[in-house]
This record gives C-alpha cells, structure tokens and sequence, in this order.
C-alpha cells in the first residue's frame, strides 16, 4: 500500500473523524449504541453504503451535469440502502427490527452525502471507494467505543456474555441504568471529543471571546 | 379528538425528534450558536414537516402498501420496499417547490427561510418523521397531526438550545471542551430533560 492510500484509509480514523472534527452522522452515532450487536451492524451497513455509493458516484462523475448532481447522488445512495436494508430483513431480522428507521436513515446520513460531494465528485473510482471505507470506518470507531461503555456499564454484558457479574445474579456489580437511556450516549461522545483534543491540540476550536482576567486587568483600572 | 390531542403532545414533548430520538443532529449541533437562525430554521422544520408527513401518507397508503393498489383492481402487489426512494423523492420535491413558491409569492419570508431551505432535504428529522409514520402505520388525519407536532417539537428543542449557547458563551471552559464537546454534554442534560415527560400517559 503507498503512502497516499495508507492517509486516505487512516486519515479520517483520529486526525479527520467524520464524527467528533467533520460534525457528520451523529443522529444514528447516538441513536443505536446502547448495544454492541446492533452497533456492529449499523458500523457494517454505513461503511459499505459510503464506500460503494462513492465509488458509483465517482465512477459517473464526468457524465453528472452539477445542476441534478444531488438528485442523481441520492437515487444511487437509496437504492444502495434499499439493498442494505433487505438483506438486513433476510439474514438478521432481529436485529434489522431493533435499528427500525435508522437504517434507512443511512440516505441522509451526512457522512454519505459529505463524502460524495467532497471527495468523490473530485477523485476517481479507486481512491474514493477507499476514502468511504476509511470515513467508514471513524465512524465505526466511535460507534464501537460508545457502545462499548454504554453496554457493558449499562447491562454488565458485552455481546451476550457477562462482562461485570450482576448484583441480580449474585456479582457485585450494579448496573447504571442511566447508560441504557439516550442521554448517555451525548455524555460520552463529549467526552470523547474532549479525549481527542486533548490529544491532538490541533483540533481545538478556539472562543470567539477571551475572558478577561482580574488580577491584570487589561483595561481595567478603577 | 383526545387521541389527537394526546399524539400531538406526544410528539412534541415524549418522543421529542431532536432529544429522544437525536434526529437532525447534524444541523441541530451546527445551527444552533444563535436564536434567531435558530428559530428560523425550526420554523422551516416545522412546515416541511407538516407538508412531507401526510403527503408521503397519502402515497403509501394509495401506493406502496401492501394491497393498496386494489383500487384499480391489482392485488397481492407489495410495493412498499419502495417506500425509502419515494419518500426521499417527495421530500426534495416538496422542499424544491416550496423554494419556488417562497422565492415568487413571499420575498420576505424567503429571505429569511431561503438559506436553510436546501439544508432540510439532508435533515433526518424529515425523513425519520415519515419513516416513523409507515412503521407506526398512521391514517392521513394522525400523520397530519403527528407532522405539525413533530416538526414544532424539533424547533422547540433548538431554539432552546441556541438560548442556552448563547449564554454558554461567556462561560470559562477546559480549552479542549470547547464548542463541539460541551454542544454535546448540554444536549445531553437537555435531553435528560426531556426525559422527565417519559413516563406520561394521555
């Protein structure tokens, strides 16, 4: 793999993530990730969406007046998702069940859309199906990490096997309920964001206004 | 008439589009740094929303269902895998038309609406509100109720939001934190909230 592949693949997972820097695809980010198993499915079904409707898209680019390009972008995704979501219904019913809408949901996901017009209308076939999977896959990594500390604090389980053994069942361990509920799933993804930027100072977005301090009183004089 | 009644407020408090269900996130989290555009861009939420709702309805219900083409004598068809592409097709038809119909009729009200009008047909909450509408299997009346009132709960919810980041504003933050980390957390206690409505029954 050359270098430039290798940045297009990893770039997005901590330097450009569509999540926490790009502000895309943060409805069904929170919405799903109570459970790992459906977090898992959900991560699957946009990683293949975005990678496949931006090589399609990227593939018919010179053909694409820019006057019905966002039409054209969206019967390409729905249809992409049509497939997803029956294929979800034939093979993983229960699940398909639990994630109700937000599979089709996945049309205006802002990370499908953002990536064919930001990347896809401008690179070819090959690269763009790459940066889908790499977009894909931030996002995957914060639907994993959420869903991981939503599970295993909020039910004591990962996957179906007991992580903390429960008080219920003679452990020590009393779940938070709290993590099950939607508002967790916002705390945690704040944290993140904060985890991240404190890593990588880069990414900081500075306050438009700057507080004063007392003591040397920038103009402040009595 | 109850029913109806208690659907609306269910809608717009219990099962709060942006805070229940994070629909709209994208330009929830984006468009909220002041009321007024923040205002503006519920207002639009709410009219597209009442438009797309029952008219995406009316299409299942004489379309796609299962069965439903059995008035012009064609049965056991099930078109209602269709149902992603058309609803996504008439949501940004009904935006487009409203654009135009905005830009001839009401100049005023398109200056101030124009901008975020393109910006509503990538907005989940209009595609959920209708997706919500087939999988709960509403009759025309509901979903005319349930679009006005889903649609005044999601600009209800950012309106607020934006009044509570104007103040946050001049509040001393962890520079890391700041903007979209603590966007989050507030959406967060908002929506802890917005779960005290949970447990009503109307």
């Amino acid at each position: 793999m050359d270098k430039e592949t290798k940045k297009v693949l990893f770039e997005p997972l901590v330097d450009n993530n569509p999540i926490t820097l790009q502000v895309l695809g943060v409805c069904s980010a929170l919405a799903v990730t109570s459970q790992m198993s459906t977090s898992l499915i959900m991560a699957l079904a946009l990683t293949s969406v975005t990678a496949c409707s931006s090589a399609a898209i990227s593939a018919v680019r010179q053909h694409t007046p820019s006057s019905i390009r966002i039409i054209v972008q969206m019967i390409i995704i729905a249809s992409l998702v049509i497939v997803v979501d029956q294929l979800l219904k034939a093979f993983a019913f229960d699940v398909s069940k639990k994630l109700s809408v937000f599979v089709g949901l996945i049309i205006t996901n802002c990370i499908v859309m953002g990536r064919a017009e930001a990347y896809a209308m401008k690179n070819p076939p090959m690269k763009s199906f790459i940066d889908g999977i790499g977009n894909g896959m931030g996002y995957s990594l914060i639907l994993v990490i959420v869903a991981l500390f939503r599970e295993t604090l909020g039910s004591g389980k990962l996957l179906g096997f007991d992580v903390l053994p429960l008080v219920k069942d003679g452990g020590w361990y009393v779940p938070n309920g709290m993590m099950l509920l939607p508002p967790s799933a916002f705390f945690i993804i704040g944290l993140i964001i904060w985890a991240f930027r404190t890593w990588k100072p880069k990414q900081v977005e500075h306050n438009e206004f700057k507080i004063m301090s007392i003591s040397h009183g920038e103009g402040g004089h009595h | 008439m109850e029913a109806y009644i208690s659907l609306f407020v269910k809608a717009v408090f219990i099962e709060n589009l942006a805070l229940s269900f994070f629909l709209g996130m994208c330009t929830f989290l984006a468009v909220s740094k002041k009321i007024s555009t923040a205002m503006g861009l519920g207002i639009a939420v709410m009219v597209v929303q009442t438009l797309t709702v029952p008219a995406n309805n009316f299409i299942y219900q004489t379309l796609l269902k299962e069965d439903a083409l059995a008035w012009i004598g064609i049965t056991g068809v099930d078109l209602s895998f269709l149902s992603l592409l058309s609803c996504i097709g008439m949501i940004a038809a009904i935006v487009q038309i409203l654009e135009m119909i905005l830009d001839k009729f009401f100049p005023a009200l398109y200056q101030a609406l124009g901008i975020f009008l393109p910006l509503i047909t990538v907005n989940c909450a209009i595609l959920a509100g209708s997706l919500f509408m087939i999988e709960r299997d509403y009759n025309f009346t509901e979903s005319a109720v349930y679009g006005i009132g889903s649609g005044f709960g999601w600009a209800l919810a950012i309106t607020v939001m934006a009044g509570v980041r104007e103040k946050l504003k001049y509040s001393d933050i962890p520079a890391a934190l700041q903007g979209l980390g603590i966007t989050f957390i507030t959406a967060g206690l908002m929506s802890l909230g917005f779960m005290a409505f949970s447990g009503i029954q109307l």
